[in-house]
């Protein structure tokens, strides 16, 4: 009996066209950046892949997988989003925004829009715009994770804040919020197993969501009864998934790291900006003693309060979106983190019931029961997701950290134009008055 | 552009970064300087016996002059004399100034000592930051300071050298040639500078003050607590910009380590790190040149100093002028009196003689003599006191305009500069940044 890993093999829901035979499924190779296709010149015009497949002898499925693979090229030349997403495919669009505070005797809470939009016939209607609260994204990412247990469900923003440390209510915590939760549905949606899921789909049309709130109470973080059974001790955990382990802790490390740094260069920004304001208003003073002086004066003022005000708005957008995100991607590693255990597990369960029965075989013959197969099954199926979600999380992670970083130095870019623009001003201005009294000089 | 602003830019450009000459200083144009450029070049350390037979380091400056002529293309320049002094000689050279002009606002000599927020700067900056551990003396042989001294130096020659009036002086030009200290010991100033000292030093009252000189006074000391105030929030400022920068440069090396566990985006991260480091090391550089701008704040408020001293010298002489003038209305009254036999003011004669007897009619019309002989003396002295007195204002007068004139002018260029180089460190900071962004670009 084989214990090869087929691919693509069956997972919960429809699969769209974009997911069979992917030739990109596999981890290793590195996408090619130019077009595939090649024109020799002379003799009979040979097109060719550049891998030297000739065209001509590919099979209708393989065309289909040249298909996916073109596109898929043409897109990560422009400015990529998601594997799958960006395929002319999608068509499933989610937009979480519009908070609003709702009071009532028990509590105060917020609640967001969420709207979409869409083609697919499993949606009754083309579009849907409902209400949600941050309690009802939690039951849905805790029904998908109970649903899609060999997955990797993208993470929520932390639940709990300290009351009194944190408000609840500023129009800043909403903000970032509603962004990350606006993130964690547009990254299901564009999941071409996650988006197809019931759950998300009554998340996104019912007018009250029938949540049992016994599921409720159960904790993100914790695993899912059904893969603790049987206690079952992994031997050998195959090279790849060992790496991404390995991968996963160093990457978390290092955004720790990171996180810690832009907190910091957050604190000293403060303290420069506290010198920086005290700084011009020394200037402002001096001003009102002098006479010639008095205009070149208020100008260094001006031009330094022009500066504080650009380096608060730095200091804000590193706050407002920059630790956010990085710090959703801990959480993201976590989550990842956790499909590899559950996948650890299917597999020791699997290897310990195999080797229960073989022994069984062994002494009386009896032959290896469904059970195991099935174990096998699972174990493989959880593989192949595992190492779809990792390429298309890998893929993500690139494209977020690209756009959070650019984005990053753009900031900075920004501020330093908006303090050069200030400063030039002032030079025109204090030359100005030089031309002017050198010729009355003169005169 | 103006050849102002070339003229400033090609100071800042080049790598030097003491104080160079002020522009109105070689416009003026005085006769000295006509003739000779001069020049601080050197410091060298130096051990000998002092005044109390100990041995002890100091340092000495080279001042190097030659005649100012224009050099053809391809010539060399003449070589120049030079020699060595050391500070106490300025000290001496700046005190017969003062003495021997006392109506001329002159030139303030750069810091005796090595202050105590000099030190507080570097201190901080060791804990905080470890960078290069510079040898921390707390005397003036520290090579930064020294060095900045020597500018200082020569910025005070050439203050004095393109002075109308003090330009011309002998001493001053011996000083700056040979044999200067037999011939300013023969002048006797060290009198007048004791004197001079123990006047200023005491407390009188003034009536009737010029209304000029009491608002100058006022302004100056406004001023000196403005710029006290601007050069200690500077260097507050300095460090925490210093802060920011090198904190940025723990991005650099967290994007090395985690570009080695990455593929695609391991070049971008890793490029990306090596601005980070660029980033954090220039501020060292900009830091260094904004130095010079606090110099030139420096400058001018130890001139506060020198200028409240012509005040006080008014005052003294007014109030010579005012207690000569008193003086002569007493006596005035006392002759009155005696005269017409009534006793208003009281006077030890008028008292004796009503316990005593009156006396003779020889004795009063002796006393009379003797009152009127006083009377005229006094009178004379009035006037010439009066005439000193309004002479010095006059002169005083003409030197405080021409003082207002190059504060205003110098300090207007100050900022200017200062406004370049704050545009020189936003353009490095958008380099840098473009940069970066460059490198996260190809992620």
């Amino acid at each position: 009996m084989s214990v090869g890993a087929p691919r693509g093999l069956a997972s919960s829901g429809q699969k769209p066209i974009t997911e069979i035979l992917h030739p990109l499924s596999a981890a290793e190779e590195p996408l090619s950046p130019g077009p595939d296709v090649t024109v020799t010149v002379g003799g009979d015009k040979e097109v060719a892949l550049t891998n030297g497949t000739p065209m001509e002898t590919l099979s209708p499925a393989s065309a289909s997988s040249l298909f996916n693979r073109l596109q898929l090229d043409d897109d990560l030349e422009a400015d990529g989003r998601d594997l799958y997403a960006s395929m002319e495919t999608r068509d499933l669009f989610v937009t979480v925004d519009d908070p609003k505070k709702h009071v009532s005797t028990m509590e105060t809470y917020i609640t967001y829009r969420v709207s979409t939009k869409t083609s697919r016939i499993e949606f009754d209607l083309p579009e849907y715009c409902v209400r949600r609260r941050y309690q009802d994204f939690d039951w849905l990412r805790i029904k998908l994770e109970d649903s899609q247990p060999t997955h990797l469900i993208p993470p929520l923003p932390e639940k709990f804040v300290m009351k009194g440390v944190v408000d609840r209510f500023s129009e800043e915590f909403v903000e970032t919020r509603m962004k990350a939760l606006d993130k964690f549905l547009k990254r299901v949606a564009d999941h071409p197993v996650l988006s197809f899921n019931p759950h998300l789909n009554a998340f996104l049309t019912a007018k009250d969501l029938n949540k049992r709130q016994g599921l409720a109470l159960l904790t993100k973080v914790g695993e899912s009864v059904k893969h603790v059974a049987g206690g079952y001790k992994l031997r050998a955990r195959p090279a790849e998934f060992c790496a991404m382990g390995e991968y996963l802790d160093t990457f978390s490390l290092k955004l720790g790291t990171i996180d810690r740094i832009a907190q910091r260069i957050i604190k000293e920004q403060s303290e420069y900006l506290t010198e920086l304001r005290e700084y011009g208003t020394v200037y402002s003073s001096w001003a009102g003693s002098e006479q010639e002086l008095r205009r070149p004066l208020e100008g260094v003022a001006a031009c330094v309060t022009t500066c504080c005000g650009a380096l608060e708005e730095l200091s804000d957008n590193m706050s407002q979106d920059f630790l956010p995100v990085l710090r959703e991607y801990v959480l993201y590693v976590e989550s990842m983190k956790n499909v590899l255990r559950k996948r650890d597990q299917s597999q020791a369960e699997y290897e310990g019931r195999l080797e229960a029965a073989v022994l069984r075989k062994q002494e009386d013959r009896t032959p290896i029961p469904m059970e195991v197969e099935k174990c096998q099954d699972k174990m493989e199926c959880f593989n192949a997701d595992l190492k779809a979600d990792w390429e298309r999380w890998q893929s993500n992670k690139r494209q977020d950290f690209k756009q959070l970083l650019t984005g990053m130095a753009d900031k900075n870019i920004n501020y330093y134009e908006k303090c050069q623009a200030a400063w030039e001003s002032l030079i025109t201005l204090l030359q100005d008055r030089q031309t002017e009294d050198k010729t009355s000089e003169t005169n | 552009s103006p050849p102002l602003y070339d003229h400033l830019f090609s100071c800042l450009s080049k790598e030097n970064l003491i104080p160079c000459p002020h522009p109105s200083m070689v416009e003026k144009g005085t006769n000295l300087l006509r003739k000779m450029e001069i020049n601080v070049v050197e410091a060298e350390k130096r051990t000998g016996k002092n005044t109390v037979n100990m041995q002890e380091t100091y340092t000495v400056y080279l001042i190097e002059t030659r005649p100012a002529e224009t050099v053809p293309e391809g010539g060399t320049p003449a070589t120049p004399d030079t020699l060595w002094r050391r500070y106490s000689e300025f000290e001496l050279l700046r005190t017969y100034l003062l003495v021997t002009y006392p109506y001329i606002v002159i030139p303030p000599l750069p810091e005796k000592r090595v202050s105590d927020a000099y030190l507080e700067g570097k201190v901080k900056n060791l804990y905080k930051f470890k960078f290069v551990w510079h040898k921390l003396s707390a005397d003036n042989l520290d090579p930064d300071f020294v060095e900045r001294r020597r500018g200082g130096l020569e910025n005070f020659l050439l203050r004095v050298a393109s002075h109308s009036v003090l330009s011309n002086d002998e001493i001053f030009f011996h000083f700056l040639t040979e044999g200067w200290r037999e011939r300013v010991l023969e002048t006797g100033f060290q009198d007048k500078a004791d004197s001079r000292l123990k006047s200023l030093s005491a407390m009188f009252r003034v009536k009737n003050p010029d209304k000029r000189f009491t608002a100058l006074k006022h302004y100056c000391d406004e001023l000196n607590t403005v710029i006290s105030q601007l050069l200690r929030v500077r260097a507050r400022v300095a460090d925490r910009l210093y802060g920011v920068y090198k904190v940025h440069g723990n991005y650099g090396r967290v994007f090395s380590e985690w570009s080695a566990i990455e593929k695609e985006m391991g070049d971008g991260l890793q490029s990306a790190g090596h601005h980070m480091d660029t980033y954090a090391a220039s501020i060292d550089d900009i830091l260094e040149e904004e130095e010079h701008y606090a110099d030139q704040l420096k400058e001018y408020l130890f001139y506060t100093d020198a200028v409240r001293s012509v005040c006080r010298k008014h005052e003294l002489i007014q109030y010579e002028l005012e207690m000569a003038a008193q003086d002569l209305t007493h006596k005035k009254q006392q002759k009155e009196e005696l005269a017409t036999g009534t006793v208003r003011v009281f006077s030890l004669k008028g008292m004796t003689s009503k316990l005593f007897g009156q006396e003779s009619q020889e004795q009063r019309e002796s006393r009379l003599a003797a009152l009127e002989q006083s009377i005229q003396e006094g009178e004379e002295a009035v006037k010439e006191k009066n005439t000193e007195c309004q002479e010095f204002v006059r002169t005083a007068w003409e030197d405080i305009e021409r003082f207002k004139e190059q504060k205003d002018k110098d300090l207007r260029e100050a900022l200017i500069s200062y406004a370049i180089m704050q545009i020189s460190m936003c353009k490095k900071g958008i380099q840098v940044w473009s940069n970066a962004k460059e490198c996260f670009n190809k992620m």
